[in-house]
């Protein structure tokens, strides 16, 4: 993708969706690419449906307010389709990218979804099987990747091996590699 | 490496300004460790355990304290930092004055946050704007970079002997202080040369030259002289201002003014804007200029001293100028940076017209769409029509109130 690219994340409290946000922000950065992030800060509850916001450009961006027209959908749980209109705003060719287990059809089918391109991505189920923790945000950069090929997969690679490295073991940094991996492979579109 | 070598970085504008803090590394910080505070002071106590300052840590029970503890320090004979937002900056009110009135170089990080009630811990300018009289040097950073830059700047210009006032700088809370943006810091043998060795005047510590600092003055006494020396200071501060922001140019690259005009040489209408709502100003002056609109914007780096002369060159011959207030003063005729702006075009002999904008207010969000509309009552006004004597509210539930 090219241009101004425009994500807005939502999530819950704890699924990491602020940090997916900002690693996305320092994915352009690697990439030479302008960057932005940030959460629509409240109170931090866990659980408590939360939204953030990440924009990558190949201009300086000199906007600073959350995204009403986001070019990506980015849904780390599921259960607030039925809570938040997350397309809310986004243009009908915009990308929405949900983690769940049911393939894009069913998905919209179960959900009345119109218009816009839809992705699923079992995120919950991979993170579990890889990192041990039912903590989606990895994965679902690994398929937003995919999708929009915004960055290499390799390059992804090696920033979550410097900078998960940074701060945990290795196995908790290869389970994340093999997430990220995983779900950029597995990753479904209509 | 030289100065400008130094690789881009992605922080949140917290880290941004910690890191200018660590590299000052100040003498001593006095701060309290607890909401309203942000986590300026979080990384700061990271790197004083970290090992990586040498400054004394002194975590206080209150802001009050907080900046009573800062007071006490630079009368001593310290470099002196602290940070503050919020309800915090309101509780450090009456020392604010305190630290003024003895001439206190010290630099204090402030995060724009709303005060209360209702409670509420987003962005708008009411803290400091409501600080605007205390007699520090107000320069208001519109992204990280400029926080960073400023915390730095500051240093000089507080420590500055024409000067000797403090200065706080300030970022926009959460759009700024808690959002991941491009950094490109100095080298920290570059910040330490560029700040150079603190000297302290009149120390409390130097017991071969005893002084006595605060005591009572009394009616006959000099207060009032005393305040008019403030005054001069800040007087003498712009030129200290500049200069220091030139050197800051010839080191980094980065230029900043008093007043940053944007596309203003021949705008008929402009907004004049502070922190981090000028780029979005920027963005939407660019589209009406595509139009043939002529749009510009006056970005506010210095609110305190006040720069009338900046504001008469750069809007004098505007029709139209719209000020953007990101606070209110409750029953006068708009807010702070509008009455003053309007007041300093008072005496051309052909002024614009002055119209009070109100956004923002609580972290309310401001999209172009909304500065698109502050622009569209600049163009009314422009084609002759009357405007309604209240203020006009950007992103307001109108309907609500």
């Amino acid at each position: 993708m090219q241009g101004l690219v425009e994500i807005r994340w939502h999530g819950r409290g704890g699924q990491g969706a602020v940090t997916a946000a900002k690693m996305t922000a320092e994915l352009a950065l690697g990439q030479g690419k302008h960057f932005q992030a940030f959460p629509e800060y409240g109170p931090e509850r866990s659980g408590a449906p939360i939204v953030a916001f990440t924009r990558v450009s190949d201009e300086p961006i000199q906007v600073y307010a959350g995204i009403e027209h986001p070019d990506i959908v980015v849904v780390l749980d599921p259960s607030l389709l039925s809570v938040v209109d997350v397309t809310a705003g986004s243009p009908d060719d915009a990308i929405v990218l949900i983690n769940s287990d049911l393939p894009p059809a069913e998905l919209r089918a179960k959900y009345h979804m119109k218009g816009r391109k839809l992705y699923t991505i079992a995120a919950t189920k991979i993170a579990v099987e890889t990192i041990g923790r039912a903590i989606p945000n990895t994965p679902m950069v690994g398929a937003l990747t995919r999708i929009t090929q915004l960055f290499p997969l390799e390059e992804i690679v090696a920033f979550v091996r410097a900078d998960f490295g940074k701060k945990f073991p290795p196995k908790v940094v290869e389970g994340n590699v093999n997430a990220l991996t995983r779900s950029y492979e597995e990753v479904q579109g209509e | 490496m030289a100065a400008t070598d130094t690789p881009i970085l992605a922080v949140t504008g917290n880290e941004a300004v910690a890191e200018a803090m660590r590299q000052i590394d100040p003498d001593v910080v006095a701060a309290y460790p607890i909401t309203p505070q942000t986590e300026v002071v979080q990384i700061y106590a990271q790197f004083v355990a970290d090992g990586k300052v040498t400054t004394e840590f002194i975590t206080v029970e209150s802001e009050h304290s907080a900046m009573s503890a800062v007071v006490g320090s630079a009368a001593a004979g310290a470099r002196t930092m602290t940070a503050t937002s919020s309800q915090g900056f309101a509780l450090m009110w009456e020392m604010l004055y305190i630290a003024a009135s003895y001439r206190l170089p010290i630099v204090m990080t402030t995060v724009n946050r709303a005060l209360s009630g209702p409670i509420n811990i987003h962005c708008d300018h009411s803290d400091t704007m409501g600080g605007r009289d205390t007699g520090w040097i107000q320069l208001y950073g519109e992204d990280h970079q400029e926080a960073y830059d400023d915390t730095i700047m500051g240093i000089r210009i507080a420590e500055h002997l024409d000067v000797r006032t403090p200065v706080m700088s300030m970022l926009d809370g959460y759009v700024i202080s808690g959002a991941i943006g491009p950094l490109q810091m100095l080298p920290d043998e570059a910040v330490k040369e560029f700040i150079g060795p603190f000297k302290a005047i009149n120390p409390l510590l130097d017991s071969e030259h005893p002084v006595t600092v605060g005591p009572f003055d009394g009616l006959h006494g000099w207060y009032f002289e005393h305040k008019a020396t403030q005054q001069r200071a800040m007087d003498r501060s712009f030129a200290v201002i500049e200069q220091v922001s030139e050197e800051f140019a010839e080191l980094t690259g980065r230029k900043y003014e008093l007043l940053s005009p944007y596309r203003m040489d021949d705008a008929e209408m402009a907004l004049v804007v502070i922190g981090s709502t000028c780029g979005t100003t920027r963005t939407v002056v660019d589209q009406l200029r595509k139009k043939g609109v002529k749009a510009g914007m006056v970005k506010v780096h210095v609110f305190r001293p006040f720069p009338v002369q900046a504001f008469i060159d750069l809007l004098g011959s505007c029709s139209v100028v719209g000020v953007m207030d990101r606070a209110d003063s409750f029953g006068a005729q708009g807010g702070p940076l509008f009455l003053e702006v309007r007041s300093a075009l008072y005496d051309l002999p052909k002024r614009p017209q002055i119209v009070p904008i109100i956004y923002g207010l609580g972290g309310r969000d401001i999209f172009p769409d909304n500065i698109h509309e502050a622009f569209a009552v600049l163009q009314k006004a422009a084609a002759g029509e009357t405007l309604p004597v209240e203020r006009t509210y950007l992103n307001l539930r109108k309907d609500r109130v």
